[in-house]
């Protein structure tokens, strides 16, 4: 079912990444291959480490591949656009602007004009639920209030791709349960390439189309894994018996690299 | 709310900060008080009839030279704190851009930022000569150092993913200078101008030392040689009123600009 007549949209090729450092050189990717179809809702998971997130900032272009190449729509991805919005787990909110100003900062990066900013701006904090708070400073909200904000931010500018690294990661549990459901609503109805890193399992099949396991250090590819629960999907989801097979299954691959992570 | 836990809250005495201030002030001039009987502790802090009530027509009028020592080290102070302002904020800036420049000046400056003023202000005199603008060159250079550390320490500590995070959104280079750089320096700024006010007054005393022809500094110098404690004590006061006074506008300050920053409550 997963992208017959769709698009590639993100191309990742023999993506290779080393740090240097003080005691020699650090291997985070070694030789990563993957497609990412138009529209498709991917979620890699894995043990820390595993380069999981050095991936994104490739792909989002933050940080720069020591070797391989990733394309967008076919082109060679080499800095930041704002076709791709990221979502960071630390919110990364501006604390000197409120929250219509920190929604609207990508429109205003357009150079669009006020009133227009403030529209868009106005429409996605409305989308993330956070109507009334447009003049709230960050330092006023819950974590899960502000990562709806960074998502209502990463929104306004319309990316083509949603790249989230971990964002649900510092929530407590309910209110992840909740921004999950969010999301897959909000996916389900604007359609978006997705490509969402997380450690938990049970996120991971609950929103994704595809979860990708990677294995640790170096950091690759271990296994691919097609979730064929159909959508819509809620937090009922996770009582599914296919999801709980993709559950075990999944989780076994993912114990077995952090086995290998503290050999 | 039932009456017993209204009573509870109502025994609580709570001292508002105002009246805690006056009590501090009581406290204080018990303590000036009693050090004013003793016979040598008499002699050298002399309670307020002496010290104001007859030391300000004193040096305000019969002597005349209050208001111009005033005038003196408040434009040596703001000369010297503006011109190290003006430069701290774009040496901090160069240096927190460029490595080579840090890793060249930072060392200096820590070198002469722990040698006292004083030691250095006669070669200042000797290049300058006497007068004014050896105080606002020394004061200059205190102010400086102060406050170059302070707001470089605040633009290495910006958080990188709020600048990734404005890169991401489509900001150029000129959008994260205005828009995250300078608003995230905003509160090292203003502890930089707290810290250089402070270090202004404090080398005041060293830059009116040699050749001054009025000031603060100056005139307790000249008070200290013919024993007159009552004035000098009065100057000394003032010099720590003015730097409360500049505290205080320096909080009004940093209310305006920086009421968005996370405070840990106490």
């Amino acid at each position: 079912m997963a992208g017959e007549d769709r698009a590639v949209k993100l191309h990742i090729e023999n993506v290779y990444k080393e740090y240097k450092g003080e005691h020699g050189n650090t291997v985070a990717l070694n030789g990563v291959n993957l497609d990412i179809m138009e529209n498709e809702f991917v979620c890699v998971v894995g043990p820390s480490g595993c380069g999981k997130s050095t991936l994104l900032n490739i792909i989002a272009g933050l940080h720069e591949a020591t070797s391989g190449t990733c394309y967008l729509d076919g082109k060679p991805i080499t800095d930041v656009g704002v076709e791709r919005g990221v979502v960071f787990q630390q919110y990364a909110l501006f604390p000197w602007q409120t929250v219509l100003k920190n929604v609207m900062f990508g429109p205003q990066m357009k150079r669009l004009p006020k009133a227009e900013c403030e529209d868009i701006a106005r429409k996605y904090i409305k989308l993330v639920g956070l109507e009334g708070f447009e003049n709230a400073y960050p330092k006023e909200l819950s974590g899960g209030m502000k990562q709806r904000v960074a998502i209502a931010r990463a929104y306004a500018n319309n990316p083509e791709v949603l790249l989230m690294d971990e964002p649900f990661g510092a929530l407590d549990a309910q209110t992840r349960a909740q921004l999950q459901t969010e999301l897959l609503k909000t996916w389900e109805e604007e359609q978006k390439t997705c490509f969402f890193i997380t450690h938990d399992v049970d996120e991971a099949i609950l929103l994704a189309q595809r979860v990708v396991i990677m294995s640790a250090r170096p950091g690759r590819i271990k296994r691919i894994v097609d979730i064929d629960i159909p959508y819509p999907r809620d937090q009922a989801t996770k009582n599914d018996p296919r999801f709980l097979e993709l559950k075990t299954l999944v989780w076994n691959e993912v114990y077995q690299e952090y086995l290998e992570v503290r050999k | 709310m039932n009456e017993t836990t209204e009573k509870k809250v109502k025994k609580k005495i709570v001292i508002s900060n105002k009246v805690w201030l006056l009590i501090s002030l009581v406290a204080a001039l018990i303590v000036w008080y009693l050090l004013s009987l003793g016979k040598a502790t008499g002699r050298s802090f002399p309670f307020i009839g002496k010290t104001f009530i007859e030391s300000f027509p004193l040096m305000a009028t019969e002597r005349n030279v209050l208001w111009g020592d005033l005038a003196s080290s408040m434009v040596c102070v703001a000369a010297g704190f503006g011109l190290g302002f003006i430069t701290a904020v774009p040496v901090a800036f160069l240096m927190a851009w460029y490595t080579p420049v840090q890793k060249i000046i930072m060392p200096w400056i820590n070198f002469i930022r722990n040698i006292p003023a004083l030691a250095y202000a006669p070669l200042i005199v000797i290049m300058v000569g006497v007068g004014k603008t050896p105080a606002i060159i020394l004061i200059w250079i205190c102010t400086f150092m102060t406050m170059c550390v302070t707001i470089y320490g605040g633009i290495a500590n910006i958080d990188t993913t709020l600048v990734k995070a404005a890169r991401v959104l489509g900001a150029n280079n000129m959008d994260i200078f205005f828009r995250i750089t300078l608003p995230a320096t905003v509160p090292f700024i203003i502890t930089a101008v707290r810290l250089g006010l402070g270090a202004g007054l404090t080398t005041l005393l060293a830059a009116e030392s040699t050749g001054a022809q009025a000031g603060l500094g100056m005139r307790i110098r000249a008070l200290s040689g013919t024993f007159e404690s009552a004035p000098m004590l009065m100057y000394i006061i003032i010099i720590g009123i003015i730097g409360m006074l500049l505290n205080m506008l320096v909080n009004f300050i940093e209310r305006k600009l920086t009421s968005w920053q996370e405070k840990i409550e106490q």
